[in-house]
């Protein structure tokens, strides 16, 4: 009984209890169909022409899909924290910090490139740069203006792919340079993605650990007056949870580009920061703000994109995915709403009490 | 019903969860009578009128009206305007952006068709009889917050009521806009409207009214003729204390002497915020304890706001052993050694969902600084110590602090302050809604923290608990400071009368 009421207050219990099912899935569907109950779970080492010896298999081709998500969560998390709102500009962003990079990387006007016109690094310099400046608008807008965080990143929601395909003189610039294909490829036989998100994640880590900014965030989103009192600033927490969330958008936006080689301003990072609302919601974050757990927002992340394969595995069409996406929000959604919780919180009072009776 | 009497409330009771709010409460309103409701916080006031207007249920006892052969049953807001009772809140409770004529009567058309150009003639007449100086078709928002009140007023009055009920009309007025307010009240006491008038504002009080009802702890403690009732009587029955004891009991304060030829620790000179405080000077040694007290609403808190920069300061200097110091937010004033702990905990003290030990430590993290977190251990380490001296009843550290009792909160406030070692310390109100035990633990340790030497302001509701702690008092009234008291002058009776102050004699 005790374990079972540490389990019930384990703060990760729904993000994590999300991943088992959607593995559980995978393993029916497997030993239906007579595959390999457990090749969800399979990793092979296979020789490919394009790049080498890679590590191959469905749980890494998730980690692999999953890591713009992963990494937009991460700054969402904190926004979501700091503001009891959300960042819905994170997708555009990218896409804008995508095409200032290859504009820079292959010239303006130029539309298709081998060699690139400057140093990779300058590139990749410009991506956050323009990441943090989105950010900035936004953190400006929401903290020192004080305008609702959903309105306030409507405008680069809607703006920011328009900005890009301007830089880019309405072109899909592409740069197919293998220095910045590798950024979405491959290093020896892992997928570079993962380890830039892991690269993330352990800088967001260090940061909590070495600052006391996980602390603040979550004070001045729980009670911004009490925490003025007590010495913090919150307008800048705000907008520093912002820029954050900016900088986090261009490293997504960097990887997103380089996967197709390409500043496609009206594809990249689209939709996606639903999917990265989404992570937070499902790793049992309080959209309200407040308290926030990062590393259930990063399971999110990843629990999203194993549902998205495992649904191309179970032969739904991509144009068909987000009916059942949209299904398990409800279900999610609906879990954490107070009403419900009160609901299951009588229930099982009033079956602890029926078992005292008896 | 008594003759003239329009309303009659006769034994009222109202209970919430473990609190008699109300007990057997009578209250009788006349008609063309401008009646004040007193009392201090929790009195009682506040329930009494969301009773009257049906916002609450009453748990016993009878409303009679007049037209009315039976007792009346009030369930919502809108019967009690429909049986003629409305009332005007302090913050306006219209649409700011709706024309002065929607606003007058948005929500009471009959029918989906409306007549614009009528109700605009409508309003303007209504409007014109009682002088307000408001047009039909102005946008609300443009107009002073007093001709906003007045606009909610003739509302009111076209909505035929017999009964309005004013809650702290003029707390944001300045004084040509009560004096305007006062006199359409006046007016509407002529056309035979009886008015409650609920306010902290003496001078108001016995500028405009004609009858007094104090409540205290629930209670109905009287009602007087305004004529009967001098200022010291009304302030000693609304806190409770008879004239003739308090005179008596003289203050257990200790005797505090200021060492010679030294500059005050800190000192402020014609300070004045945004919270509407007239600007004062004040002044605190090393060692000493002083308090501010006044009435509710007199302007206590925002005093020791302003100095600590928690409102924004918009004139005057406070000085540091004799140096000006610049004090524009809270972390000014934390990095020159001040802490507050706040009036307000639920609003400015607590942030709940974080546990005890992350309460605790805030204030000195955020001066230590962002870069230079504590480690889980010695916050761990500073935790516990307080948790133990102040005796802090906590399940375990990591407890959000929201799950705690309030006195136990207030306790985890009062250790993030210690912590920091400041060298002024101010309590706003540090033992309300504590138990008696956890008072005068707070009692004894600003004591023993004054003879360590550091300086503490301490404000309390309660003057008792002022005398045994403060060496000098410094009384408030209507937002200014009027007085100060040391010594002899520390008595129950002498701070009642500075804070009702003389009947006006310039008047």
């Amino acid at each position: 009984m005790k374990i079972w009421n540490k389990i019930k207050s384990w703060p990760l219990l729904l993000p994590v209890v999300a991943l088992i099912l959607v593995m559980a899935v995978n393993i029916i569907h497997d030993a239906a169909v007579g595959d390999n109950p457990l090749s969800f779970f399979m990793i092979s080492l296979r020789d490919t022409t394009t790049n080498g010896t890679i590590l191959f298999g469905r749980i890494i081709d998730i980690i692999n899909r999953g890591s713009e998500v992963a990494i937009l969560a991460i700054g969402m998390t904190l926004v979501v924290s700091a503001s009891a709102g959300t960042d819905i500009s994170v997708g555009s962003v990218m896409s804008l910090c995508a095409s200032f990079m290859c504009m820079n990387l292959a010239g303006y006007g130029v539309s298709s490139t081998t060699t690139l016109a400057k140093p990779l690094i300058v590139g990749l310099l410009a991506a956050v740069l323009m990441g943090a400046l989105c950010g900035a608008f936004n953190g400006t807008l929401v903290s020192h203006l004080s305008i609702q965080p959903m309105v306030a990143t409507l405008i680069l929601y809607s703006a920011a792919r328009a900005i890009g395909l301007l830089l880019c003189n309405d072109l899909i610039v592409y740069v197919r340079n293998p220095s910045f294909a590798f950024i979405g490829a491959f290093t020896g036989p892992i997928p570079t993605p993962i380890l830039i998100t892991v690269v993330c994640i352990i800088l967001i880590s260090v940061v909590l650990k070495k600052t006391a900014l996980g602390m603040y965030i979550q004070s001045v989103g729980i009670n911004a007056k009490a925490s003025r009192i007590a010495g913090l600033n919150s307008r800048r927490l705000r907008f520093l949870a912002y820029l954050l969330c900016g900088v986090f958008a261009s490293l997504a936006g960097i990887v997103a580009s380089s996967r197709i080689t390409s500043a496609d301003s009206n594809n990249i990072g689209l939709y996606l920061e639903m999917d990265a609302i989404l992570s937070v919601a499902l790793g049992g974050n309080s959209l309200g703000g407040g308290k926030f757990n990062l590393a259930g927002s990063i399971i999110g992340a990843y629990t999203i994109q194993a549902i998205t394969t495992t649904l191309y595995a179970l032969g739904v069409s991509s144009i068909q995915a987000p009916v059942y996406k949209a299904i398990i929000v409800i279900i999610i959604v609906v879990i954490e709403a107070p009403p419900f919780k009160a609901f299951i919180r009588k229930h099982s009072a009033a079956r602890a009490t029926k078992g005292v009776k008896a | 019903m008594k003759e003239n009497a329009i309303l009659e409330m006769k034994a009222i009771d109202k209970v919430f969860p473990g609190v008699l709010a109300l007990q057997g409460v009578d209250f009788t309103l006349c008609a063309g009578e401008i009646h004040a409701l007193m009392g201090e916080n929790g009195a009682g006031k506040s329930t009494l009128i969301k009773v009257l207007t049906g916002v609450y249920s009453k748990d016993g006892g009878q409303i009679y009206l007049k037209g009315y052969d039976k007792p009346v049953i009030i369930r919502s807001p809108q019967e009690a305007q429909k049986m003629g009772i409305s009332t005007v809140y302090q913050e306006i409770t219209l649409c700011p952006n709706l024309s002065v004529a929607e606003n007058m009567y948005i929500g009471r058309g009959e029918g989906v068709r409306v007549n614009w150009k009528k109700i605009n003639e409508k309003a303007d007449a209504i409007l014109k009889s009682l002088d307000i100086p408001a047009k039909a078709t102005q946008q609300l928002s443009s107009c002073s917050i007093a001709v906003q009140q007045m606009v909610a007023i003739a509302r009111a009055v076209d909505m035929d009521c017999k009964v309005l009920i004013l809650d702290e009309p003029t707390s944001s007025l300045d004084e040509q806009e009560v004096a305007k307010l006062f006199k359409l009240m006046r007016d509407l006491k002529e056309r035979g409207v009886g008015i409650i008038f609920v306010t902290h504002f003496l001078d108001q009080v016995y500028e405009v009214c004609d009858k007094i009802t104090v409540l205290r702890d629930g209670r109905l403690v009287g009602e007087y003729e305004i004529k009967d009732l001098p200022r010291v009587q009304l302030v000693s029955k609304m806190l409770g204390k008879e004239l003739d004891d308090l005179s008596d009991i003289s203050g257990e304060h200790k005797k505090f002497q200021a060492e010679p030829n030294t500059p005050p620790v800190f000192e402020a000179v014609g300070l004045q915020s945004d919270a509407g405080i007239k600007p004062f000077d004040f002044y605190i040694q090393k060692g000493e304890v002083n308090g501010f007290t006044g009435l509710l609403g007199s302007g206590r808190s925002e005093c020791v706001r302003a100095i600590f920069g928690a409102d924004r300061v918009l004139g005057g200097t406070v000085k540091k052993d004799g140096n000006a110091i610049k004090i524009a937010k809270p972390i000014d004033a934390m990095r020159n050694g001040i802490g507050y702990l706040p009036e307000d905990r639920k609003v400015d003290g607590i942030v709940g969902e974080l546990s005890v030990r992350e309460n605790i430590i805030l204030a000195l993290q955020v001066l230590k600084g962002f870069f230079k977190p504590f480690s889980r251990a010695e916050a761990a380490r500073f935790a516990d110590e307080y948790i133990k001296l102040l005796d802090i009843k906590t399940a375990s550290a990591d407890t959000p602090i929201k799950s705690l009792s309030g006195g136990n909160q207030q306790k985890v406030i009062l250790a993030r302050w210690l912590l920091t070692h400041p060298e002024y310390l101010i309590l706003d109100e540090p033992t309300r809604g504590i138990d008696v035990g956890t008072k005068v633990d707070i009692q004894k340790l600003v004591l023993k923290l004054a003879s360590e030497g550091m300086s503490i302001t301490f404000i309390s509701s309660e003057t008792d608990e002022m005398l045994r702690t403060c060496s000098r008092m410094v009384v408030m009234r209507d937002r200014a400071v009027v007085g100060e008291l040391t010594d002899d002058d520390l008595t129950q009776g002498k701070i009642m009368s500075t804070i009702a102050g003389g009947e006006k004699k310039d008047e």
